[in-house]
């Protein structure tokens, strides 16, 4: 819980890694090259205050992400949203039986999300109903730029990863965490276009699909997509850093997405271990939208309210103490989409 | 005949040949020149018109599609420089470096380079993200007309027409990006345009008027964060980027005296 002013914040950290990226994990160069893309994104992004170093980057640990998540950050449960990287890493880029390990010794704090991958085929399937019964699933996170063998990336539209959906739909899992990459096949199209989002969101209207990045680099399509789609949903991560270095921006970004969206469908996340949520939470809680940016109205508490915990507690079944609550929770509200002619 | 090619063959390129080239070459998603973005990372000039390029990006894993859209633009456009000898496009320090820098050299084109990856071309992207830039630049118009007569709504932007802009160089950028689409430029012409260059029925106007807004807003946020990555990435880089010609938004004066971050961008 964060507490400003005399208000009281529930906070959900709906996207945390737990993740090995020291040379001993790295399988090429790829390895390296995706860590170092990272860190310069910490280090681009950070406050200076806020800055780690190269080692500390590489590896926190379970302890490491309980102090810095929970007894520094103010957060009152966070989720596991791990990618893969099978060709980059040797043990893979998140650390699997680590984080499942934490989230089972602290189920009161920590949600454990699993991965699958369509090009895996029915041994995939497999381990998909393995995975989702000894690890309870209620979401995956996806990658689709994810490298498999020949392959560097998947739609969600493919029809293989139609049969894992409905897979997934038979398991209870509910929530998918959607991050785009820059690759996919054909390379003729943009790989971060959201346009197959729409697609698994019109048939698979009882699942969330939660956009991280809110769609960035391709704001403008998610948003497009997301208003017609009440069960699309925008994570914060990387967004949100903007407040510090380019706070006219991240006002654009959260302006755009309550607009197209609502305020019951945009998730804080911190992204951890990118950045830690404490600096996060402290300067969206006292963030405001520009007095001239007349096309925006003010943000409510309410809505930072929900933002920074309500509605992915809603979405994962987190129970919030009554005092937490606002007046129009988001599992009881209706998603408002915008007219489209 | 011998005598002229010896001639020529001691000819060095112009290096203001050479970067007015390269800055005819432009980053589709960030509707900007390389050269303006910090992308070219030095310029070698040999005998006999002999000129190796090399490029660097704000990451490793930038889309490799754009990517080679951007050294294969460079590579052709010194190629067509007169006098160009050997012409040698290195991409540095990408995930796909090897791949891209072999389809270079054996000038490979986009279906030789990334074979089973490529499909037909990058046509289709490129024309994406020049119907992005042109909806970004109307919108920067528009945005900036709205605030400078408050009496005007949403819903009457559909009437406004090219002629209606002030002379600056936020309208000649969207002529310039007409001009490049083959939509129509005459004074008469509408700032507001559908997807296939028609005049936007009114009812509809608001609505696209707030599509543009995110795209703006989209390739803007890109492009400064793009800028910052490669400062990150390259000490000493920002020495070589020029300031972003569009898209700094009607920044209002007092906003910057009052509000040091909404000019400061990281820079560790």
């Amino acid at each position: 819980m964060y507490s400003k002013d005399g208000v009281d914040y529930f906070i959900v950290d709906a996207h945390v890694a737990l993740w090995d990226a020291r040379p001993a994990n790295q399988r090429n160069v790829h390895g390296k090259q995706f860590i170092d893309c990272f860190y310069d994104y910490h280090r681009n992004l950070s406050p200076a205050s806020e800055l780690w170093s190269y080692e500390e980057y590489l590896y926190q640990g379970g302890e490491r992400l309980m102090k810095d998540l929970f007894t520094d950050g103010c957060v009152d449960h966070a989720v596991f949203q791990p990618a893969r990287l099978g060709e980059f890493y040797v043990n893979g880029f998140g650390q699997t039986e680590e984080a499942f390990a934490l989230a089972s010794a602290h189920p009161d704090k920590l949600t454990y999300n699993h991965y699958f991958d369509p090009r895996d085929g029915e041994r995939g399937l497999d381990r998909l109903r393995e995975d989702a019964e000894r690890m309870h699933l209620k979401g995956v996170k996806l990658y689709t730029a994810d490298w498999h063998g020949d392959s560097r990336g998947y739609k969600l539209s493919d029809p293989w990863t139609y049969r894992y959906l409905e897979v997934a739909r038979e398991l209870g899992i509910r929530n998918v965490h959607v991050h785009k990459g820059p690759t996919i096949r054909p390379l003729d199209r943009d790989a971060f276009d959201v346009a197959d989002v729409d697609h698994v969101a019109t048939d698979f209207t009882d699942m969330n699909f939660v956009v991280e990045h809110c769609g960035l680099p391709r704001l403008e399509d998610f948003c497009w997509i997301a208003t017609q789609e009440p069960n699309v949903h925008a994570g914060l991560a990387v967004a949100i850093p903007f407040m510090h270095t380019r706070p006219r921006y991240f006002a654009q970004i959260i302006g755009e997405l309550l607009y197209w969206l609502d305020e019951n469908r945009i998730q804080f996340s911190s992204d951890y271990a990118l950045w830690t949520p404490k600096w996060l939470i402290e300067t969206f809680v006292d963030f405001q939208i520009p007095q001239d940016m007349t096309e925006y109205a003010p943000l409510t508490v309410d809505q930072k309210k929900k933002i920074l915990g309500l509605n992915a507690a809603a979405m994962y079944d987190i129970a919030v103490p009554e005092h937490l609550q606002v007046a129009n929770p988001p599992a009881l509200a209706q998603p408002q989409a915008v007219a489209v002619a | 005949m011998t005598a002229t090619t010896e001639r020529a063959g001691a000819r060095v390129l112009a290096r203001t040949d050479v970067t007015a080239a390269l800055g005819g070459v432009v980053d589709p998603e960030l509707d900007e020149p390389i050269t303006d973005l910090g992308f070219v990372r030095s310029v070698d000039l040999g005998p006999e018109g002999a000129v190796e390029v090399h490029l660097r990006l704000p990451t490793s894993f930038c889309s490799p599609n754009f990517a080679y859209l951007m050294a294969s633009d460079a590579k052709d456009a010194l190629s067509a420089l007169p006098g160009a000898g050997c012409v040698v496009v290195e991409l540095d320090d990408h995930h796909d470096s090897d791949l891209i820098n072999a389809g270079l050299a054996a000038d490979a084109g986009y279906r030789g380079t990334f074979r089973h990856e490529a499909l037909d071309s990058l046509d289709e992207l490129r024309a994406t993200f020049r119907r992005k830039a042109h909806t970004a630049a109307a919108e920067r118009c528009l945005t900036a007309l709205l605030r400078a007569r408050p009496q005007l709504r949403e819903e009457d932007l559909g009437e406004v027409v090219l002629a209606d802009l002030p002379d600056d160089g936020t309208t000649a950028a969207l002529r310039r990006r007409r001009t490049a689409l083959g939509l129509p430029d005459e004074p008469g012409a509408p700032v507001l345009l559908d997807d296939d260059g028609h005049r936007v029925p009114r009812e509809q106007v608001p609505l696209r008027v707030r599509r543009a807004r995110s795209v703006r807003i989209s390739v803007d946020g890109n492009a400064h964060f793009c800028r910052g990555l490669l400062r990150t990435r390259y000490p000493g880089s920002g020495a070589d980027q020029a300031p972003r010609a569009e898209g700094a938004g009607p920044v209002p004066v007092q906003l910057l005296t009052t509000r040091p971050h909404d000019t400061t961008e990281a820079s560790a």
